[in-house]
C-alpha cells in the first residue's frame, strides 16, 4: 500500500511544503492571512470530501460541524476559561460527537432523504446557536476569543495552522488508503454488493461521518485561532453548500481536488471582492463554465490530461456515482 | 393556560403563512417531479418576484399597482426563468443529477447578485391596498385582513393547480413526463419543451409567492436563503413531486412555527425543524406518495 508513496509523487509535495514554509517573511501580512484562510477552508473541504467524494454520502450540511467545533472551542476558552490545549482536544471531539448523533439518524436514509434529514437536524443546531443569546450571544457571535499571543500573530498563526493542516492531510491520506477507506469507496460504488458480502454498510458510513466531522471540528478550531471570533453563519446551510461546491469545483474523485477548489473560492472571493461587490456573480459564471466544460472539476481535468492513473483508483467514472 | 382567542388567531396567522409556503413549494415540487432537479434557484426567483412587485407598486401607485404586481411580477420571474432554461439549463438534461443541482446553485448565485445590482441592498417594503387595512374576526379570533385574503388565495391556487394537472392536456403531459419521460418522448411529444414549460411554470409559482409575501415582510437580499431551505424540507416531508404533499408539508411547517411563537418565542424557529425531523424519522419517504 505504501509503495504508491514513491519518491516521484512525494517530491512535488515536499517542494510545495518548502515554498509554503518560506512564504510568510516574504509576503505582505494580508496575503499570509489569505493563505492561512485557504488552509482552514481547504481542511474543511477535504473533510467533507471524505464522505461525499469517497463515501458517496449526500452530506449536505457539513458546515454545522465546522461551526460546532469553532463554537465549542470559543466557548471553552471564552466562557469556561479552560486552557487552550484542552479546548484544542475537546472541540473536535465535540464536533465528532455531534457528527455521531446526527449521522446516527441520517445513515438510516439514503440520497436526497439523507441530505434533507441532515439539513433539518443541522438547521436545528443553527437555530439553537442563533437564538441562545445567553450562551452564544446569538447573531452577534463571540468576538475576541483569548488566543495566547504565541500563536495569534499573523505569521505564527500561519505556521501553527499549516502544521495542523499538513498533519490532518497525512492522517486523511492514510485513512483514505487504509482498508477502511477502500471499503468506504466500495460502498460508494455498490452498496448492495458490499452489504451482500457481509460489510456493515451503515456502520462504515457512520464511522466515516464521525471521522469527517472530527476533521471539520479541527478546521473550526483553526478558524477561531485565525479569526478569534465565531458567528452563527458558520452553521448556516449556505456555507455547507459552498464547501460542497469546492469539492465539485476542484474535482471530488481526486484526493487533493478540494484543496484546489477551496483555494479558488477563497482567492476569488478576496480578490474579486476588492474590485467589485458582485463576486458571487463571478463565482456563478465560473461554476457554469466548469459545469459545461470541465465536468470532472479542475483537478480532475488536469489529472485526466496528464493521463495519470490516480483517477482510476478512486473514480467509478461520473454518472454511476450520483443517481438520485 | 393560553387565551383561546390568541391561540385561534395564531393558528390563523400560521395557516395564512402556510398558504404562501404552499404556493412557492407547489412550484418547487412541480419542477422536482417533472425535471427531478431540486431547484436551488427557486428561492432567488421568489426573491425576484418580491422585488418586482415592489418596483411595480412604485410605478403604478395605489390598489391598481398592487393587483397589477400580483399578475406582472410572476410573469417577470417566468421570463427570467425561461431565458435561463432555454439558454443554458436545457443543454444539461442528459448530465448527472448533481451537475444539474450545481447548475441551479450557480444560477441562484448569479440571480442573487443581479437582484443586488438592480434593486440595491436596502430594505424595501410594500403597502397592501387600503382594502386590507384592519383585521377580521372569525369565531372570536382576529387576524389582519391581508392574512385573511391569503387564506382565500391558497385554496384557490390549490384547486387551480389540481384542475390544471388533472384536467388539461398540458398538465397531463407534464405529469406523464414526471413518471416516464422516455414514453412521453416515444409518443411524439417534445420532452425538452415539456421540461421548459414545467420549469417556467414552477418558477412562475415562486414569483407569485414572492409577490403575495411582499406586503407582509421587509423585502431584502437573503430572503431567498431562508425560503429555499424551508421549501426543500417541506417538499421532502410531503413527498417529492406531490402537490398535496407540498400543501401538507406547508401546513406542518407554518403551523408548528406559529404555535412555537406562542409557546416559546425565543426558540420558535426550532419547532418547524423539529417537526421535519420527526416526520422524516417516522416516514423517511415523506407523508404522501412521492413520484420518484
Amino acid at each position: 500500500m505504501l509503495k504508491t508513496l514513491s519518491l516521484k509523487s512525494l517530491l512535488p509535495c515536499a517542494v510545495l511544503l518548502v515554498i509554503l514554509l518560506i512564504l510568510p517573511p516574504i509576503l505582505p501580512r494580508f496575503y499570509t492571512y489569505i493563505i492561512t484562510l485557504i488552509f482552514v477552508t481547504a481542511l474543511l473541504a477535504m473533510s467533507l470530501n471524505m464522505v461525499v467524494g469517497h463515501g458517496g454520502l449526500f452530506q449536505f450540511h457539513h458546515g454545522v460541524f465546522y461551526g460546532v467545533g469553532a463554537y465549542a472551542f470559543a466557548l471553552l476558552l471564552f466562557k469556561a476559561h479552560m486552557p487552550m490545549w484542552f479546548g484544542f482536544i475537546a472541540a473536535p471531539l465535540i464536533a465528532a460527537f455531534a457528527g455521531f448523533l446526527i449521522g446516527w439518524f441520517c445513515v438510516r436514509l439514503t440520497k436526497l432523504y439523507f441530505a434533507m434529514l441532515q439539513i433539518s437536524l443541522g438547521s436545528l443546531l443553527w437555530a439553537i446557536v442563533f437564538r441562545w443569546y445567553s450562551l452564544t450571544n446569538g447573531d452577534d457571535g463571540i468576538h475576541g476569543v483569548p488566543i495566547p499571543s504565541s500563536i495569534s500573530s499573523s505569521s505564527n498563526a500561519y505556521y501553527f495552522i499549516l502544521f495542523f493542516f499538513v498533519l490532518c492531510l497525512v492522517v486523511m491520506y492514510l485513512i483514505h488508503r487504509s482498508p477502511f477507506g477502500m471499503t468506504l469507496q466500495a460502498i460508494r460504488d455498490n452498496p448492495d454488493r458490499c452489504s451482500a458480502v457481509g460489510i456493515h454498510v451503515r456502520r462504515h458510513q457512520l464511522m466515516a461521518i464521525v471521522i469527517a466531522t472530527f476533521f471539520a471540528g479541527v478546521a473550526g478550531v483553526l478558524f477561531v485561532v485565525l479569526e478569534k471570533s465565531v458567528f452563527p453563519d458558520l452553521l448556516f446551510w449556505v456555507l455547507s453548500l459552498e464547501i460542497f461546491i469546492m469539492c465539485l469545483l476542484g474535482g471530488w474523485f481526486t484526493f487533493a481536488g478540494p484543496i484546489l477548489g477551496a483555494a479558488i473560492t477563497v482567492a476569488l472571493r478576496t480578490f474579486a471582492g476588492i474590485y467589485t461587490e458582485y463576486w458571487t456573480l463571478i463565482l456563478g459564471v465560473l461554476l457554469i463554465l466548469i459545469i459545461f466544460f470541465l465536468p470532472e472539476g479542475v483537478m480532475g481535468f488536469f489529472v485526466q490530461k496528464l493521463g495519470r492513473s490516480r483517477v482510476k483508483e478512486g473514480a467509478p467514472g461520473r454518472g454511476q456515482h450520483a443517481q438520485s | 393556560m393560553f387565551d383561546i382567542a390568541a391561540l385561534g388567531s395564531q393558528f390563523l396567522v400560521g395557516l395564512s403563512r402556510s398558504m404562501i409556503l404552499f404556493i412557492v413549494t407547489a412550484g418547487l415540487s412541480f419542477v422536482l417531479g417533472v425535471l427531478r432537479v431540486p431547484n436551488i434557484a427557486h428561492g432567488s426567483l421568489y426573491m425576484i418576484g418580491a422585488f418586482s412587485a415592489f418596483s411595480i407598486t412604485k410605478l403604478v401607485p395605489g390598489a391598481t399597482g398592487f393587483w397589477l404586481a400580483l399578475v406582472a411580477a410572476p410573469l417577470v420571474v417566468a421570463v427570467v426563468s425561461f431565458i435561463a432554461e432555454r439558454a443554458l439549463f436545457c443543454h444539461l438534461y442528459q448530465r448527472e443529477h448533481l451537475m444539474l443541482l450545481l447548475f441551479t446553485f450557480a444560477l441562484s448565485l448569479i440571480l442573487g447578485d443581479l437582484v443586488k445590482f438592480t434593486w440595491g441592498a436596502e430594505y424595501k417594503s410594500i403597502m397592501a391596498p387600503k382594502l386590507f387595512d384592519g383585521s377580521v374576526s372569525i369565531l372570536g379570533a382576529s387576524i389582519p385582513r391581508y392574512n385573511f385574503f391569503l387564506l382565500i388565495i391558497g385554496p384557490l391556487v390549490a384547486v387551480g393547480l389540481w384542475v390544471f394537472t388533472n384536467k388539461t392536456r398540458l398538465g397531463k403531459i407534464a405529469r406523464a413526463a414526471a413518471v416516464d419521460r422516455e414514453m412521453v418522448g416515444a409518443v411524439g411529444i417534445n420532452v425538452s419543451w415539456v421540461f421548459a414549460f414545467a420549469f417556467v411554470f414552477g418558477c412562475f409559482m415562486a414569483g407569485l409567492g414572492g409577490a403575495l409575501m411582499a406586503p407582509t415582510i421587509s423585502i431584502s437580499l437573503g430572503i431567498d436563503h431562508n425560503l429555499i431551505i424551508e421549501g426543500f424540507l417541506i417538499v421532502t416531508i410531503g413527498g417529492l413531486g406531490n402537490m398535496w404533499g407540498a400543501l401538507l408539508g406547508s401546513l406542518i411547517f407554518g403551523l408548528s412555527q406559529a404555535f412555537g411563537v406562542l409557546f416559546w418565542p425565543q426558540f420558535a424557529i426550532v419547532f418547524p425543524y423539529t417537526a421535519v425531523v420527526i416526520v422524516l424519522l417516522l416516514r423517511p419517504k415523506g407523508l404522501l406518495k412521492s413520484v420518484w
